[in-house]
């Protein structure tokens, strides 16, 4: 423990991840936040793959990181063109009550 | 040394998490995640992987937390109001919190000592990025290609959620301009003097 090893990273990406799960469920009202958390997450998930990717000496992870990367921009730019439509339409953005979208 | 930095970096990475998900204001939570963003860029640079850390302040402060700035101040919602009642949530979130920590230790313990002795940020290359851009423009070709694919779907489908026609705007129709000829605009007429048209 005494050098900085994979574990460290772990250790992080693990509290990371947890913390971004726990922000889901806190903000259930507010949907910016629920998707900064899922930001949150993907973060830990590139942390994790660059980690290994390092430490085991493979390049491979690194590049699977930056698909996770790209996927994580796209997600966000749908995510929040969603929330605009929703906001024009509700003029509110509590997930509570999406369900009176409902056709 | 690096573990010092890794221990300092590594404490702002989660700090700066709980605070986006604790902050009042949603702006607040922007910021926290930019300081987040930017101390995991830290840490992938603590152990060579510079390519991937300069990446991910480009698109993720760069592209992904601007957006999200501009959503936040572009939508007009009353945020005190949002985060009423959010304390009720608590106590499940942290069990559920509780039950995942538990379940990753479970894992970490059950993996054992995790050490490999083939520490290497840029596999048969000089640098880093030399690394990644030998394989990715080889091997990995057609997910690269792949992953533009996504972007540009991600951004078609952005543009068609919030587009909206509102009536009563008056649009250009080029075609209609270059498709019109003198015949449709002018008319040719012969007046007889002294009487006008």
């Amino acid at each position: 423990m005494t050098e900085l090893g994979i574990l460290h990273f772990l250790i992080v990406s693990a509290a990371l991840f947890t913390i971004g799960v726990v922000g889901i469920f806190v903000n259930r009202k507010n949907v910016i936040v629920i998707l900064m958390a899922l930001e949150l997450i993907l973060l830990s998930v590139n942390i994790n793959l660059v980690a290994f990717s390092v430490f085991t000496g493979t390049i491979q992870g690194q590049i699977f990181a930056m698909l996770v990367l790209t996927v994580a921009a796209a997600e966000a730019a749908v995510g929040l063109a969603i929330l605009v439509v929703y906001f024009r339409n509700r003029r509110d953005i509590s997930v509570e009550n999406v369900d009176l979208m409902k056709g | 040394m690096a573990l010092i930095a890794f221990i300092l970096i590594g404490a702002v990475v989660v700090l700066s998490a709980m605070l986006v998900i604790v902050a009042r204001n949603p702006v607040h939570s922007v910021l926290w995640l930019i300081l987040a963003f930017f101390s995991s860029a830290g840490l992938m640079v603590l152990i060579g992987a510079e390519f991937l850390a300069m990446l991910l302040i480009v698109v993720y402060v760069g592209a992904v937390a601007v957006l999200f700035l501009f959503v936040v101040m572009m939508l007009d919602v009353d945020f005190v109001e949002l985060k009423q009642g959010s304390l009720g949530y608590w106590p499940f979130a942290l069990l559920i919190g509780v039950i995942l920590v538990a379940e990753l230790a479970l894992v970490g313990a059950a993996s054992g000592s995790l050490t490999f002795d083939t520490f290497d940020p840029s596999p048969g290359a000089e640098t880093n990025t030399e690394a990644i851009g030998a394989v990715m423009y080889t091997q990995y070709l057609l997910l690269f290609q792949l992953a533009g694919v996504i972007l540009l779907v991600a951004m078609i489908g952005a543009i068609v959620l919030t587009l909206r026609h509102r009536p009563n705007v008056k649009r250009q129709s080029v075609s209609a301009q270059t498709g019109r000829r003198r015949a449709d605009a002018t008319e040719l007429k012969d007046p007889a003097p002294g009487q006008g048209i």
